[in-house]
């Protein structure tokens, strides 16, 4: 690894464009007129080490192109991920590889056999955003900590090709004695304008808001901590996003709690307005009907004893809430959501009907998630259910259910009364009665039925929050640090009555020469030239 | 040549560090939809559950015999394929130490008892009426059947119908 030796005597690593110490130009192929100060000209992602695999990882990440190439990447692909909807957002009832295809055609099927139909979920989309953070990792940490040494260490005593080569410049001969009131007085001036000044005999470096040059970098270690928050998501404890229906009366586990919380669902009501809330309503609940003003659970929540799966913990009343939208109950970092409702059947009444007479026997209420065997009418009259199917439907010729839900109930009743003691059998279901040993004297007529509410709570718990907004904190501070501080520096050096001076600043050069023709201004010093605009007349000139 | 080990050395690490999160998060990500719990390997999460008639069984009382565990549903069809294989095979392996646990998951008793009598089964029926036994071994769908060997450890995890030749080999397989 060979070293470069300035002429100032500096030994600078490989790959240093400017000499650490004195400024001089060491790149030989730096030969514009005027340096560019990027990093200082310090030897940044040492792109000479790229022996190893590590080091070619490393250098791959460690390009600003390949970073901003990621960022592009990930931006198109973002929005090619919103030109058809994305499967877990459509309710479908066929494969999502036939629906895509038949839906949108042959771009269809292209959509989603390159994943797009799940993109945000793909494991390529989330290694590229993975990717963008090592690039941010890497390329901060290639620049920063070199940056930082070069700032700290910099000299006032700078070589003359390095002033002369600085965007703002200018020189002039002076006599002895004025020298040294010229330079106190800059001295003073740059004092009061709040410059830092480092002096070596008559080299002098004046330099403010060098804090601002860490900008950036405060910037992306904002975004690094917003990509560790949503990597937190994945955490077991950080992040929860679970959904139960309770029904009323009913006491459940909390799901996401490990059984730790239980809630009770005493009641579930909605509200509506009517014309006492407000006159002005009236004229919209005549065209509209019913305007919903409340969707609300009375729930209790209890913390539970450790406790088995199935087995019933004992039960310590923490509190009784009312849940309204956007009304939560919170408790140890989760929160309970009003989400949705539904309305099941509780319970069903038939009647033991005589069919000729339409005498009526006695009625059976029926719990339908605990039906009983037998329900006796007294006098000799009883129902006795023989089957009981939920969710009835055929299949096969069969009764059969669909599910254990009581969305479409049907009973095998068998009817045991004085005169038919071997009791009739009878299919009831919602839509129909089937006799299947022929014509019955008696049947079950449906008389009425109960519901229950349901609640949709959502129970959530986001312990990522105040990471994300540390990160988005320290993003701004460092969007602040950078755009309302400006990094500028002086340097002056005296040669043999030969008075030179620059100016370097990372941006606003508009401001920066203001600034110094105030400071310059009356000291017998010339104005300092912007050297860009003179070279660019002199290329327009040759 | 000890600052570029030393350099090689940091940037190991951090690549390092960096790789691991990612793999982390993309793995996690990627395995969400997949049953994390209650794997292959693993100790079956003990549980507490009540009988037809009104028992409590534990499943770590059964240390020492090999467990049997299905998840079925009156209206779930294998389930009632493979129910009578399970009974008649639980008649020969009971005295070799086979245990068998017939999870309903949380219908009525009355939907319970007829299908039972339907097909006149013997086995321990147990009901988990919240769905909690369910949710601690990730069920879904049904049928679903553990093989629990004698130490409490899943030995298999099945999600199809079984034949009564598998519900055999199985049963051969956790006999302790």
């Amino acid at each position: 690894m060979k070293e470069i030796k300035c002429e100032c005597g500096h030994v600078n690593p490989n790959g240093t464009v400017l000499c650490e110490s004195c400024g001089k130009v060491l790149d030989e192929k730096q030969q514009q007129p005027i340096l560019d100060m990027r990093y200082e000209g310090t030897a940044r992602r040492s792109q000479t080490y790229k022996r190893t695999i590590i080091d070619k990882i490393w250098n791959f990440f460690s390009s600003v192109k390949v970073g901003v190439a990621l960022i592009i990447i990930t931006l198109i692909v973002s929005a090619l991920g919103t030109i058809f909807p994305q499967e877990k957002h459509l309710s479908l009832t066929v494969p999502a590889e036939i629906y895509y295809k038949e839906r949108y055609g042959w771009f269809g099927k292209v959509y989603y056999a390159l994943g797009f139909h799940d993109l945000y979920g793909s494991l390529w989309y989330e290694l590229l955003i993975a990717s963008i953070g090592v690039s941010l990792v890497i390329c901060s940490l290639d620049r920063a900590i070199p940056l930082y040494r070069a700032l700290k260490k910099q000299k006032p005593k700078k070589h003359v090709s390095f002033l002369k080569r600085q965007r703002l410049f200018a020189e002039t001969d002076l006599h002895d004695a004025d020298e040294k009131d010229t330079f106190n007085l800059l001295k003073e001036r740059l004092v009061n304008k709040r410059y830092r000044i480092m002096e070596d005999g008559e080299n002098l470096l004046a330099e403010k808001g060098r804090f601002s040059r860490w900008g950036p970098y405060v910037n992306h270690i904002g975004l690094i901590i917003v990509l560790i928050g949503v990597m937190l998501r994945s955490v077991p404890g950080f992040y929860v996003d679970e959904w139960m229906m309770i029904k009323e009366g009913e006491t459940k586990t909390i799901p996401g709690t490990d059984k730790q919380y239980y809630l009770t669902n005493h009641q579930f009501l909605i509200e509506t307005y009517d014309e006492n809330d407000n006159e002005a309503y009236k004229e919209a609940l005549e065209n509209q009907g019913a305007i919903v003003k409340n969707y609300q659970s009375n729930v209790t929540l209890y913390k539970a004893s450790e406790s088995l799966p199935g087995e019933e913990p004992k039960l310590t009343k923490l509190k009784d809430y009312e849940i309204r939208v956007n009304e939560p109950l919170t408790f140890d970092g989760f929160s309970i959501y009003q989400m949705t409702y539904k309305n099941e059947l509780k319970s069903m009444t038939f009647g033991l009907m005589e069919k000729d007479t339409n005498e009526i026997f006695g009625q059976v209420t029926i719990d339908l998630d605990g039906p009983k065997r037998i329900y006796d009418l007294g006098n000799g009259y009883q129902v006795e259910i023989l089957s009981y199917f939920p969710d009835f439907e055929f299949s096969n010729g069969e009764p059969s259910t669909k599910s254990g839900d009581p969305n479409n109930p049907a009973f095998a009743f068998k009817m045991i009364t004085p005169d038919k003691r071997d009791g009739e059998l009878s299919f009831t279901s919602i839509q129909q009665t089937i006799e299947p040993f022929g014509e019955n004297k008696y049947k079950m007529v449906f008389q009425g039925a109960d519901t229950v509410y349901y609640s949709g709570l959502t129970v959530r718990k986001n312990e990522t929050l105040w990471i994300l907004a540390l990160g988005g904190t320290i993003f701004l501070i460092g969007v602040i640090q950078g755009s309302f501080w400006y990094h500028r520096r002086i340097w002056v050096k005296v040669v043999d009555n030969r008075f030179y001076i620059a100016g370097h600043t990372n941006k606003n050069w508009f401001g920066f020469q203001k600034e110094i023709d105030e400071i310059v201004d009356g000291t017998g010093l010339p104005f300092l030239i912007d050297q860009s605009k003179k070279s660019r007349e002199k290329v327009n000139e040759g | 040549m000890e600052k570029k080990r030393r350099r090689f050395i940091q940037r190991t690490i951090i690549l390092f560090v960096l790789a691991m999160a990612i793999i982390y998060t993309v793995y996690t990500n990627l395995m969400k939809d997949e049953r994390k719990i209650a794997q292959v390997g693993e100790t079956a999460p003990d549980f507490m559950l009540e009988d037809m008639d009104g028992n409590m069984i534990r499943l770590s009382d059964y240390r020492g015999k090999g467990v049997f565990l299905n998840f079925w549903g009156t209206f779930c069809k294998p389930c009632e394929e493979e129910m009578p294989y399970i009974d008649r095979q639980y008649q020969i392996y009971k005295d070799q130490g086979v245990e068998v646990i017939a999870v309903n998951v949380g219908e009525t008793d009355l939907a319970i008892e007829t299908f039972a009598k339907r097909l006149s089964l013997s086995i321990p029926i147990v009901v988990d009426r919240k769905g909690e036994v369910q949710e601690a071994y990730g069920i879904f769908p049904l049928p679903a059947t553990f093989l629990i060997d004698s130490n409490g450890k899943i030995i298999h995890y099945f999600d199809r119908e079984m034949d009564e030749q598998t519900v055999k080999d199985f049963m051969e397989r956790i006999k302790p």
